[in-house]
């Protein structure tokens, strides 16, 4: 086992770990706060990917703007700890039974399916260059779209959230 | 006529285009201007909306002269551009100029610009007063494309304008429930033809590899046919039944025709543009556009839906009291006329009747809102005597009727004559068909019963309801206008220019005066049969029949006294005086003219019940309250409650999964 | 065992499968929120995996980046949404919100 090998299943755990907590933990607040674990766990994995660029952007926004965002509304919406647990822990039983089942059909069309890998033997390249001109050059189009798309979503929130 | 000036104005675009395009969008800019900043013009932008159709009118009248200057009637003029052009298939949009055409323009402008300044006065005062003339540039606007279309996909998108407008129109008071009701009824009882039509549009877009154009679908048509067939019809024959459809839809006919008199509804100009003239003429239009598509089996069913409709709403008409509703059946009748023509093959005559019946029929229904505007009701009982109080309405009025009664000497009678000379040329080539001729001439008898039977309950007589008939006045000028116009061009004098137009069309000597006879006898009988039952009794019903007895009794004293019998057989005489009397009594004022009555009343009223009862209940409300039903029990399933839905799917995705790694 | 594509995949599934537990059990509006974060992250995972391995250019990489555009844009205007509710009902509850049914 390599050490990029290990390293794999390490991010993985750290991926997993906290995904579990935050989905079955009854307290809305350790949730939030095990997601951030889970966040790290998902750039790590973009890095060992050579996604450098990526793994950056996903501790920028995820952590340090939507994590942020969600801990702020969990704070303000202030009865979360008023959620009863029995209800919760009964409505988790079937969703859950047919997620592994659902997962255990995903695994097993991953692993038979034959996949064409083609990986090139370079080592990890610094990737910022080369998504600044694809993004300038052949997706310029949903590049300015998604401008847009955030400038609306930015007017909507204000509209929403602002009390009359 | 104007080509040289406008060359001089448009010198690189072709002249004819230039004519057409400010005939068919200056309703548009007249809507447009209208809708948004109508409130704030002088007179609330009436002028804009008159002054727009006002140019389409000039223009459509330079049209026609030219028209009638040619002398050709085979006169084509098209022009058309790609407006979706994929790979696989491509849409034009264009103009398609003939003579159908050329007539239809000149009605629709023609009545649409006298609607537009009889609604000057008529809905002066109104709260929605400019709205109203932005909804009748905006009518007018799609009824000049539906005509101008030179293919079946844009005639279906005019077709749904129309539709839409004449939805606007008639809740155009939608403060009342009723109007509200029947602008809905309108739209969804025609929805039912345009889905048909729809159906038959997409046969032939299959069928034909894309070929919506109408010239292209019948030079196809002319090279190979459809093949396929379908319930025992062939694929054409069905194709040509789903656009009928459409028609039936818009042109009321049977047994799509309930939602014409809740029409009524909408404001009486409306009516008359709208229900009489233009929109429900289209039904007719199109079966004449596509007149070449239609099988012989699917034209004959087109003249057996005709001339059902014909007799069935003239006899509801004979009984209505409102003066709409009488006029709206007969606006009904009259379209099965049309399609009776068309059905069996009188192409010309049926087409004919159209453009005549849109005068008078327009003029009908302005003169009945001129009548409403001095009453302040529509109910024929309580009128009565106005002759005096409105004597241009009334004079119109009367005109209009003779006309559509089908009297000599006036336009209804030549285009039915037509129409029933047709029908019995179809009768003699195919024998077993011999009920549409019968159809036709009991529907002009009648027609003429119940036309009369208004003109005398209105005007003639005395007032049943002396106070609105103290208030009643004659209508200001831009509304008697339009009456008097329009009951001008209800003498077949007019029409003359259009002799090389209609004798296209040949129908056998004999034949065409066994008709002209035929129909002279049943138009006069119905007249004579009204005079009878409505005006003499109206005055004094008991004094009418003694007086009746008296002349009948001395014509006999005249006959057998005078002359050679003596007192010996006067018993004899006075037995048969008394038979004969007896057999009057009896017979001909009991039977025969009294009898008359129930029997008409009884047949309407059953029509009447059966269009109730079954139609309306049973077919358009059944289908209302089904889907009601079934959508109360599956409302159950939505909880409202998203992760429900998710857990829903999820769950379903993996019985899925499960069940294809059990099968494969 | 080397790490190869299919890993990822399996990674990125468990991912999904618990995102979507999440979203459909949790009866927290906020909760519902975390559990579609999490799907998105393993969306993102399953573009950069397939970029890398099979695709061998940066397409992947930009779409990943437009997740983020995506995920940021839709967190805010949920959250707003669930503000909005919190103000007008005093509470989060999913279970409390069934104004969609009639």
């Amino acid at each position: 086992m390599t050490s990029y090998d290990s390293l794999f299943y390490v991010f993985a755990a750290v991926t997993i770990i906290p995904a579990i907590v935050t989905v079955f933990h009854p307290n809305i607040l350790y949730a939030a706060l095990s997601l951030f674990g889970s966040f790290f766990g998902v750039a790590g994995i973009y890095v060992l990917l050579g996604a450098d660029f990526i793994a950056a952007t996903q501790v920028l926004i995820y952590v340090g703007g939507i994590l942020v965002l969600i801990l702020f509304a969990v704070m303000l919406s202030k009865n979360i700890y008023g959620m009863t647990f029995q209800d919760e822990k009964k409505k988790k039983i079937l969703p859950t039974l047919f997620g592994i089942l659902l997962l255990g059909f995903l695994i097993k069309l991953i692993t038979t399916v034959h996949w064409n890998t083609t990986l090139s033997e370079e080592g990890p390249l610094p990737t910022t260059a080369a998504l600044g001109n694809l993004l300038l050059t052949e997706y310029l189009l949903p590049f300015e779209l998604a401008s847009v798309l955030l400038l609306a979503a930015l007017i909507g929130a204000i509209i929403l959230a602002r009390s009359k | 006529m104007l080509d040289p000036f406008i060359v001089k104005l448009f010198p690189t675009l072709d002249p004819m285009l230039v004519i057409i395009s400010a005939i068919l969008f200056s309703p548009l800019v007249g809507f447009v201007i209208q809708f948004f900043m109508g409130e704030k013009l002088f007179r609330k932008g009436d002028w804009v909306s008159l002054g727009a159709i006002f140019i389409s009118w000039v223009l459509t009248l330079f049209l026609f002269s030219d028209f009638v200057h040619s002398q050709n009637a085979h006169f084509k003029w098209v022009m058309s551009w790609p407006w979706i052009a994929l790979p696989s298939f491509s849409l034009g949009m264009g103009i398609l100029l003939d003579s159908t055409t050329i007539l239809m323009l000149l009605v629709i402008t023609t009545v649409s610009f006298l609607v537009h300044l009889y609604s000057t006065g008529y809905m002066q005062g109104d709260p929605r007063y400019s709205r109203f003339f932005a909804y009748l540039s905006f009518f007018s606007f799609s009824m000049i494309g539906l005509v101008l279309s030179d293919n079946l996909f844009a005639l279906y998108v005019f077709w749904e304008l129309v539709g839409l407008s004449s939805y606007l129109l008639i809740g155009f008071w939608f403060e009342k429930p009723s109007a509200a009701n029947a602008s809905k009824k309108a739209f969804i009882v025609t929805r039912v033809g345009d889905v048909g039509m729809f159906i038959g549009i997409l046969i032939i877009f299959f069928q034909t590899n894309g070929l919506l154009k109408f010239e292209d679908i019948f030079s196809f048509l002319s090279k190979s046919s459809f093949n396929g067939e379908f319930l025992g019809l062939s694929l054409l024959t069905l194709a040509g039944l789903c656009i009928f459809m459409g028609a039936v839809g818009k042109s009321a006919q049977f047994p799509l025709h309930i939602w014409l008199p809740d029409a009524m509804e909408g404001p009486t100009p409306v009516s008359a543009l709208i229900h009489a003239a233009t929109m429900v003429a289209a039904g007719v239009y199109l079966v004449t556009r596509m007149f070449p598509f239609f099988t012989p089996e699917a034209l004959t069913c087109i003249a057996y839906v005709g001339a059902f409709t014909a007799i069935f709403s003239a006899t509801m008409a004979l009984t209505h009291n409102d003066i709409k509703k009488v006029l709206a059946y007969s606006t009904v009748s009259q379209l099965g006329y049309m399609m009776m023509g068309l059905g069996v093959g009188a192409t010309i005559a049926g087409f004919f009747h159209l453009v005549t019946h849109a005068a008078f029929k327009a003029c009908l229904f302005l003169c009945s809102g001129s009548v409403i505007h001095a009453l302040h009701t529509q109910d024929l009982r309580e009128m009565g005597g106005l002759r005096k109080k409105m004597p241009i309405t009334f004079v119109t009025m009367l005109i209009a009727t003779l006309a559509i009664s089908g009297v000599p000497l006036f336009s209804g009678f030549v285009s039915k004559d037509m129409i029933l000379g047709g029908t019995l040329s179809f009768v003699s080539n195919h024998p077993n068909h011999f009920l549409i001729p019968i159809f036709g001439f009991s529907a002009a008898a009648l027609t003429a019963f119940y036309m009369f039977r208004l003109i005398f309950m209105t005007f003639f007589g005395t007032a049943r309801d002396s106070k609105k008939f103290e208030h009643a006045h004659e209508s200001p000028f831009n509304m008697t206008l339009p009456l008097i116009i329009l009951s001008l061009s209800s003498f077949a004098i007019v029409f003359t220019p259009l002799h090389f137009w209609i004798e296209q069309e040949e129908i056998p000597e004999n034949i065409h005066h066994l008709a002209t006879v035929l129909s002279l006898f049943v138009a006069g009988s119905g007249i004579l049969l009204s005079y009878l039952m409505y005006m003499k009794k109206v005055l004094n019903p008991d004094t009418l029949a003694q007086r009746f007895k008296y002349i009948y009794n001395t014509l006999i004293h005249l006959y057998w006294i005078d002359e050679l019998y003596e007192w010996a057989i006067l018993n004899n005489v006075v037995r048969l005086n008394n038979l004969l009397a007896h057999f009057d009594n009896r017979v001909i004022d009991q039977v025969m003219v009294d009898g008359w009555a129930p029997v008409t009343i009884q047949t309407s009223r059953g029509s009447g019940n059966f269009d109730n009862r079954v139609i309306d209940e049973l077919l358009v409300d059944g289908t209302g309250q089904m889907v009601g039903a079934s959508g109360k029990q599956t409302v159950k399933i939505q909880t409202g409650k998203v992760q429900q839905y998710i857990l829903v799917g999820l769950g379903s995705v993996c019985v899925l999964l499960i069940l294809l790694t059990l099968i494969l | 065992m080397t790490v190869e594509l299919h890993h990822y995949l399996i990674l990125s599934s468990i991912l999904f499968v618990l995102g979507i537990i999440g979203i459909i059990s949790r009866k927290n509006s906020i909760g519902i929120l975390m559990g579609i974060e999490l799907v998105m992250n393993a969306c993102g995972i399953n573009f950069v995996a397939f970029s890398k391995y099979i695709a061998s250019d940066f397409s992947g990489q930009i779409f990943a980046l437009f997740i983020f555009v995506i995920a940021a844009a839709e967190v805010v205007v949920a959250l707003a949404i669930v503000l909005r509710i919190y103000q007008n009902k005093a509470t989060i509850d999913i279970e409390e919100v069934k104004d969609l049914k009639c």
